[in-house]
Order: C-alpha cells, then sequence, then structure tokens
C-alpha cells in the first residue's frame, strides 16, 4: 500500500456506489472481485476501506466501466 | 384529538387556526428588518438557544442557519410534509399556529437572506396555510415572498432532498449526496429545508430569546418538543412536553395507558421498539434512550399492549416500509420486500431461523441513496431484540 499522501497522490481514496443509479449489471464485481462483491439481489458490496495502491489503476478502470455511471473513487470516510 | 400540555408553547389555546390578529396578540411581532449584525446576533442566539431540527435528525438549526447564510441567494423550503403515517404532530401544528410556522419561514429567510421561502404542507393543511399567507399579505406583513405548495404522499416524501425534488420536478424521491443541498438544492440554489416544528420553535426564540427557550427541556437537550402518542392510550393525540420528561409521565398526558403495555416504539416507523418495563421511567431525550438504542427521532410513540403481537405489528411495519421505498435502489427496492417476507414468517410462527433475515437486514443497511433502508433495518432489529424471534403465543 501507498504509504504517501497530499495533493496529487491517491491515499485515502474509497470506492463508493450511487445506488440511486446503479442498476445491478454486475460490470464491477466481475472487473474488481477483490474490492467488490455482489448482494443477494446483485447489486455491488464494496469493501469498506482505502483502495491499496496495487488496485488503484484497477478501480480507477472499473469506475470508468460502470455503463451506469454510479461508481466513484472518493477521498476520506 | 388535540392536548395541549402543561408546555403548550406552540399549540394555539384556542379553536384554531389562530388568526393573524390572534397569533400577534398571543406573541408579540416578529422582529424584522434585521440587518447582518442583528442576523449573526440572533443566529448565534439560536445556537446558546440549542435548538435542533424536530423534523427526527436533530441537527443543530443554528449550523443549518449560518452555512446557508454564507451561500449566495440562497431559499428557505419549510417541510410540513410529515410522511410517517402515525405521525400528527405537524399536521396540528401548521393547523392550529399556522402563522407561527410562517413567521419561523420568514425569520428563516431572513436570517439566510433569501427572498422567498418556499411552504410545503401536507394536504389536509393546505387550505389553512393559503389562507394565513394569504392574511399576511393583505397585511404587508412579510417581505419574503412565500409560496405555499401541496407535500407529496408516501414516507419518503419527507426527505429533505425528497422534498425538493418534489417542488422541482413533482417527483417525490431522495436525490443523491453530494452535493449537500446547502450548497446546491432548489432550482441549484443553496438550500435550508427545515421542518415545520423547527420554524415555529426558531420564531419564539427570535421573541424570547435562548434563556427562555432553555427554560424547559434539559441543559442538553433544551426546550420543548411536539410527540404524537397513539395506540394502546385512553386519549391518543399530540401534546407539547419538555424534553427529558419521563415516557411514562408522556403516556398519562395522554389519558394513560388503556391496557397494561408490551412495549413502546419510539420515534417512529423508523424508531426503535423498547420493553415498556425498561422505557417508562426514561426520560424522553436522546440521552434518556440512549442506551436502549433508541432516541424521540420525530416524536411519535406507539404504546403496543401486551395483548398484542410485536412481531406481527412489527411485519405489518416491514411490508409497510418495503412498499414505501422509493424504488430507486436495488438493496432497498429487492431487499425490504424480502426481509418483511421473512418477519411475516417469524410472526406466523413457520419459521424460527432468523438467519437469512438478519443476512439481509445487513445487506441492506446503508445501501440506499437516502436513509429508508437504514431506518427500516433500524426498527426491525429492535424488535428481535425485543419481543425474540418467536411470535407471542398468547394470540
Amino acid at each position: 500500500m501507498s504509504g504517501r499522501s497530499g495533493p496529487g497522490t491517491a491515499a485515502g481514496l474509497r470506492l463508493r456506489v450511487d445506488f440511486i443509479a446503479c442498476d445491478g449489471r454486475g460490470v464491477c464485481a466481475a472487473a474488481l472481485p477483490g474490492l467488490i462483491s455482489l448482494d443477494d439481489w446483485g447489486f455491488p458490496v464494496v469493501r469498506d476501506e482505502v483502495v491499496p495502491g496495487r488496485l488503484l489503476a484497477d478501480a480507477q478502470a472499473t469506475v470508468r466501466a460502470c455503463p451506469k455511471l454510479a461508481l466513484r473513487l472518493e477521498r476520506g470516510r | 384529538m388535540l392536548l395541549a400540555g402543561p408546555q403548550a408553547r406552540l399549540l394555539y389555546p384556542g379553536a384554531g387556526p389562530a388568526r393573524l390578529a390572534e397569533h400577534t396578540a398571543r406573541y408579540g411581532p416578529l422582529p424584522r428588518g434585521l440587518r447582518r449584525p442583528q442576523r449573526e446576533t440572533l443566529i448565534a442566539e439560536v445556537g446558546r438557544a440549542g435548538l435542533t431540527g424536530r423534523g427526527g435528525a436533530g441537527f443543530p438549526t443554528a449550523r443549518k442557519l449560518a452555512a446557508v447564510a454564507a451561500a449566495h441567494a440562497p431559499v428557505v423550503v419549510a417541510n410540513g410534509t410529515e410522511g410517517e403515517p402515525a405521525s400528527a404532530k405537524d399536521r396540528v401544528l401548521m393547523a392550529r399556529s399556522p402563522h407561527l410556522v410562517l413567521d419561523g419561514a420568514v425569520l428563516a429567510a431572513e436570517l439566510t437572506g433569501a427572498r422567498e421561502a418556499v411552504i410545503v404542507a401536507h394536504r389536509d393543511v393546505r387550505e389553512i396555510m393559503d389562507e394565513a399567507a394569504a392574511e399576511r399579505a393583505r397585511a404587508g406583513l412579510d417581505r419574503v415572498r412565500l409560496v405555499v405548495r401541496t407535500a407529496a404522499e408516501g414516507f419518503v416524501a419527507g426527505q429533505a432532498s425528497a422534498v425538493v425534488r418534489w417542488i422541482q420536478r413533482g417527483v417525490p424521491a431522495p436525490t443523491a449526496t453530494p452535493p449537500r443541498l446547502a450548497q446546491r438544492g432548489l432550482h441549484g440554489a443553496p438550500t435550508l429545508v427545515q421542518n415545520v416544528e423547527t420554524l415555529a420553535h426558531l420564531a419564539l426564540i427570535a421573541r424570547y430569546g435562548a434563556a427562555w427557550f432553555r427554560a424547559a427541556g434539559t441543559p442538553a437537550e433544551p426546550g420543548t418538543m411536539l410527540v404524537t402518542v397513539t395506540g394502546a392510550v385512553r386519549q391518543p393525540g399530540v401534546l407539547e412536553i419538555g424534553i427529558g420528561v419521563p415516557a411514562g409521565q408522556v403516556l398519562e398526558q395522554a389519558g394513560g395507558a388503556s391496557a397494561p403495555l408490551r412495549a413502546l416504539l419510539l420515534g417512529g416507523y423508523f424508531g426503535t421498539w423498547v420493553d415498556a418495563a425498561a422505557a417508562l421511567g426514561r426520560p424522553l431525550s436522546s440521552a434518556g434512550l440512549a442506551d436502549l438504542g433508541a432516541g424521540p427521532g420525530a416524536g411519535l410513540i406507539v404504546a403496543l399492549p401486551t395483548g398484542a403481537c410485536g412481531l406481527r405489528e412489527t411485519a405489518r411495519l416491514a411490508r409497510y416500509l418495503a412498499g414505501q421505498s422509493a424504488g430507486q435502489c436495488g438493496p432497498c427496492r429487492f431487499g425490504l420486500p424480502a426481509i418483511a417476507g421473512e418477519v411475516e414468517r417469524l410472526a406466523a410462527g413457520q419459521d424460527t431461523d432468523t438467519g437469512l433475515l438478519r443476512r439481509w437486514l445487513g445487506q441492506v443497511d446503508g445501501r440506499g441513496g437516502c436513509a429508508h433502508p437504514d431506518g427500516a433495518v433500524r426498527m426491525i432489529r429492535s424488535a428481535l431484540r425485543t419481543f425474540g424471534a418467536e411470535p407471542d403465543t398468547h394470540r
């Protein structure tokens, strides 16, 4: 995990789902199984933790891949 | 039925609705035409009063006022939607004391620099609020423009973002956060949404000050609050109580229990079931109820008699709340009906294994665009704690 912090770094980024926008297509869970699973109705359950540096590029790609633009990377809690 | 308790500040004691002249005679004139330093002084006074939102969330009103006052060209929304079906306190307030609510809306607009206040009134009291606003217009009373709208019906329609979306688009469903309403709300303007009871308290603090306000309630939770008492009491209705009055005393003010009590539902349909024996001596305040996992919420108290089955009542509420989902978010839309079905099975004695129910409660909690699923989960978890997983056998 990255130990750096400050502007321009990835410290403290967490995945967040906008459930109003989310359709439950499941693209995210397939793309990022380490951080995202699906509930019993097919909607994403994201692990409530800072995205580790080694998964950050994958997480960013997954955010871009969401067909409903319902997945975000956000700083802080 | 209406009961004005010994702490009656907000509810006009006469036949109501109080006309403008009666209202002014009772409370005196509202401070008006506030300049910037006076606004800041009054917001600070509201802070010293310790007024918190009476719609259920309990957020400090002065902080909301200050945040919106710092923004450019804001708008004020008075939330009298009262989507909670068992609650009547906002309707009773508007029906008895419409001008106190309008005073508060006008004042909130002056304090924040808003030129317009939108009053969203439950349909039962829409005409009363219209008439009161017209009375003020004829008297040339307010610089602020008052617009009265009929509230949408339905449980989630009262959520602040749903109220804003209802006014703007005719859709009574919450919107995603961020942005917060104080940043971008109605028509993109910074928006202050306050419950109508909160605004009524604000109108009194402006007149009489923080020390007067704090003469009721507890030091940590000052003031009075309106409560709706229903279920197994002799005189169900709306009361005004000092925050921190014991729950049992509130029931006495509602005529007393009409049967031995098994449990109380405190706060609303999003509230918490607690054993009656544990709750009756407790102060009706956040601090007094915290270790029971409960709080006063929007002031609803439902008394459940020993002859009723708590799980069956919970199943009814769970099914209702499932039906009231706005249907925008999958976990709420699919999870709440599934959960309601499990609670119904428990209540019918068809199953006593709560494993799947608990799994689904965990999968729905905190996973919506608004607090609807969270509130339903909280209520159902409290029922499992209070009633266990087996239906009462005395039915």
